[in-house]
């Protein structure tokens, strides 16, 4: 049945020919069609990513030189703040948002989301949030960082944190609908033969991410109204002058934004044990692992926020717990690690674009990894605390992590999305640009934190100064790899060759429906015949019964 | 709007005779909303866990508790109130058991009695601000005392607009039935989650 078809049984097509499926208005309606949101949101948090890269390379072009001139020191503070912000709550979590959106009723056999309008909803918070905080440049600013501690929050100018909080407000709830939409969608619109340990990996993913978001965004949302009275009405809950004390904001907020990193890295791992498999022609190593060691991860998440408060006169018993529990995090994720590198191991490994980004993920977010070891422990993180070795730790969790993961998430779901292929020969260079003007732009930071640099200043000392332009020319690359990627998705989307249905030869559901889906996903009903990754043996050519495969694939292994 | 199918399924949500749909394509989309709706109060009591973590902590740290100066709690009508909040709950629980024996009319009339308990609520509440003696800023017990009650009450408020919400649409006839009646039960449940909240709060605010 087509798109036309379905129209025309149930009202009168209007007269802006809603009947075209590929109507391009569509993206702009409030449309309850979960493919649509996906696609809005994936293309919505990518300008906001291209305009978060921009603040960071004016950051960087004030780095460059140890003075601040390039721009203003206030006026750095708002770039580096507004940058993290943007990249955060604008980027990471809509942009996976966007995948989970589109891939995850697809994957589970649904004809949509649990609750369509309420995901439109979701969606169309996001661009009044991301103006609110952008618009706060008119007015000043918020120069606190993304963390926005008091008293500095409370202190600089008014009108631009209280725009910074608002939009924050604003983000968190679109946040929440969503997660509320993705446990109530993978928890109960799954088709009938699929089990909780039939689901794809990703699906276990996003939901171990959204009940994390569920239990801890609340929160900050608890401290951001505790901070607008300070800041509006003269409260003295952050203020220790009268009797309040600034360290409940930053438990309150830790409390969600050490969350919020397994918020934006748990929806990346799940695509990732998605992608392998695939690219791999294996089966993936340890599914029960990863798909548990994803709740290990969220709940160990919410029991560690302090680890970032180690320098804020936490006492020492306390140090102890929130170390031990952090190191803990490090055998789940080790755990995923481990299977990844498994399943890659003796594959026959398709070296496209999307493997690419998928084994630069792994590369790269093992170095996030380690370091985050090294800073759970107690000792080191009061001497590097505050400084650029953070800047490095978190820029390789978050950037080869997340971003590598989102990239070869874009790589491999493009045919299903837009129905057209994506040119290898760009996409390949784009992967070799980013590798090495990331690595190039922020591998350094670790040895300027080692020496002292500290972050968040616009001056620094003349003896990093080599150091730092090095980084800056690796962001200058970063900046220059994200336009063949550009170039690649829109030329590609528009006049690129044809997909077919499965052009990966895939074995999830989303790959059973045409490319892209019809309205309601399937015209026939889809069929579980096999499990998620039950790869190794040729499926597509063979007439086999579920259990032949099965034994195939078991002899193989 | 593109998604034809929902919308479909979105009407046959709000009739809920469950008429047999002519199957295939087009059978209703599932409703999963109770189900959302106990996760939203999951986030809500987040909110709350957040707020009293954070009271109790200002609690903990501050050398004398309340701080010197804070007026003397009343407690009688804080108490009354109490009493009138939780005993709502019992209230509007008759009016769901009344739709699900088809009564409309006690609906009506038990949610009516809610939201006057609701509204006798957030009288006593005003009430107790213009003669609490202290105000929003004077030092951090009252900052806490206002901000929390005062977000309680906010939601009361949503509570009550939800009650009056039902109200006015159970005017139009075969709206809600004992086979559908999604709107009351998560008026309800809302109301329960209020409900709780105020306990604790009383419990940490006036009681500790």
């Amino acid at each position: 049945m087509t798109t036309a078809g379905i129209e025309t049984t149930v009202k009168p097509p209007e007269p802006h020919g809603e009947s075209d499926g590929n109507n391009w208005r569509k993206y702009f309606s409030f449309s309850t069609d979960h493919k649509v949101i996906g696609i809005q949101y994936l293309v919505t948090s990518f300008l906001f990513y291209l305009i978060g890269g921009l603040l960071a390379e004016g950051v960087r072009v004030e780095l460059a030189t140890p003075d601040p001139d390039f721009v203003d020191p206030q006026l750095y503070n708002g770039l580096f703040t507004v940058h993290a912000t943007v990249m955060i709550f604008l980027w990471i979590v809509p942009g996976t948002a966007g995948f989970a959106n589109y891939v995850i009723p697809l994957a589970i056999g649904a004809k949509d989301m649990a609750f369509p309008r309420l995901n439109a909803v979701g969606f169309w918070l996001i661009p009044p949030g991301g103006i609110l905080l952008l618009s706060s440049f008119f007015v000043g600013a918020p120069g606190a960082g993304w963390t926005s501690y008091p008293p500095l929050s409370v202190v600089g100018d008014k009108a631009g944190q209280l725009l910074w909080i608002l939009s924050v407000l604003v983000l968190g709830t679109s946040s929440i609908l969503g997660a509320i939409n993705f446990l109530s969608t993978i928890l109960k619109m799954r088709i009938p033969d699929m089990e909780l340990n039939d689901m794809p990996l990703f699906c276990w993913a996003m939901l171990a991410a959204s009940a994390l978001i569920l239990v801890s965004t609340p929160v900050l949302a608890g401290a951001l109204i505790l901070l607008c009275f300070d800041l509006m009405a003269g409260t003295p809950f952050f203020n220790p002058m009268a009797g309040g004390d600034p360290v409940v904001y930053q438990h309150m907020f830790w409390f969600y934004s050490h969350p919020a990193v397994y918020i934006m890295i748990l929806p990346v791992f799940g695509m990732i044990s998605e992608i392998i498999p695939v690219h791999a022609r294996k089966p993936i190593f340890g599914y029960q692992a990863i798909a548990y060691s994803s709740l290990a991860i969220s709940f160990l998440g919410l029991i560690v926020w302090a680890h970032h408060m180690f320098t804020s006169g936490t006492p020492g018993w306390l140090r102890m717990f929130f170390m031990i529990a952090t190191m803990a995090i490090a055998v789940p994720t080790g755990i995923k690690v481990f299977s990844w590198v498994a399943t890659i191991w003796g594959g026959k490994l398709r070296l496209n674009s999307a493997m690419l980004f998928a084994i630069g993920f792994v590369s790269m977010f093992l170095v996030g990894g380690l370091s985050g070891v090294m800073l759970a422990s107690v000792p080191f993180d009061i001497h590097v605390h505050d400084t650029y070795f953070i800047v490095a730790h978190l820029h390789y969790v978050l950037f080869g992590g997340s971003v590598f993961g989102i990239y070869a998430a874009v790589y491999h779901w493009f045919p299903k999305m837009t129905g057209r292929m994506m040119n290898e020969f760009w996409g390949k260079v784009h992967f070799f640009l980013t590798f090495f003007g990331f690595n190039l732009c922020f591998l350094p930071m670790h040895w300027l934190g080692l020496q002292g640099m500290p972050r968040r200043v616009a001056q620094y000392n003349p003896e990093f100064a080599t150091v730092n332009m090095v980084c800056t020319v690796g962001s200058f690359i970063l900046a220059i790899s994200t336009l063949p990627f550009l170039f690649n998705a829109i030329w590609s989307w528009i006049a690129g060759p044809k997909a077919s249905a499965n052009p990966w030869r895939a074995l999830t559901l989303e790959w059973q429906t045409s490319s892209p889906p019809p309205v309601e996903n399937f015209i026939e009903e889809p069929v579980l015949w096999s499990g998620p990754y039950e790869y190794g043996i040729d499926t597509l050519s063979d007439r086999q019964s579920v259990d032949e495969l099965l034994t195939e694939v078991k002899g193989e292994v | 709007m593109q998604g034809s199918a929902i919308e479909t399924s979105q009407t046959t949500l709000d009739m809920q005779h469950g008429h047999g749909h002519a199957g295939g394509h087009h059978e209703a989309h599932p409703d999963h909303r109770i189900f959302g709706i106990v996760l939203f109060l999951i986030a809500e009591s987040m909110i709350f866990l957040g707020l009293f973590a954070a009271y109790l902590t200002f609690r903990a740290v501050s050398p004398e508790w309340p701080p010197e100066g804070t007026p003397e709690m009343e407690l009688l009508l804080p108490g009354i109130n109490t009493i009138i909040l939780i005993s709502s709950s019992f209230v509007m629980n008759q009016g769901n058991a009344a739709i699900k024996k088809n009564n409309v009319g006690g609906l009506r009339a038990w949610f009516g009695a809610t939201a006057l308990m609701g509204v006798v609520f957030l009288c006593g509440q005003l009430y107790e601000y213009f003669h609490t003696g202290f105000g929003l800023t004077d030092n951090i017990f009252t900052s806490t005392f206002y901000v929390l009650t005062g977000f309680h009450g906010l939601h009361v408020c949503f509570g009550l607009m939800l009650i009056l919400a039902v109200m006015w649409r159970s005017l139009k006839a075969d709206r809600y039935s004992s086979a559908s009646h999604f709107g009351p039960e998560a008026a309800e449940l809302y109301w329960h989650f209020v409900d709780v909240v105020w306990i604790v709060l009383f419990l940490i605010l006036y009681l500790l």
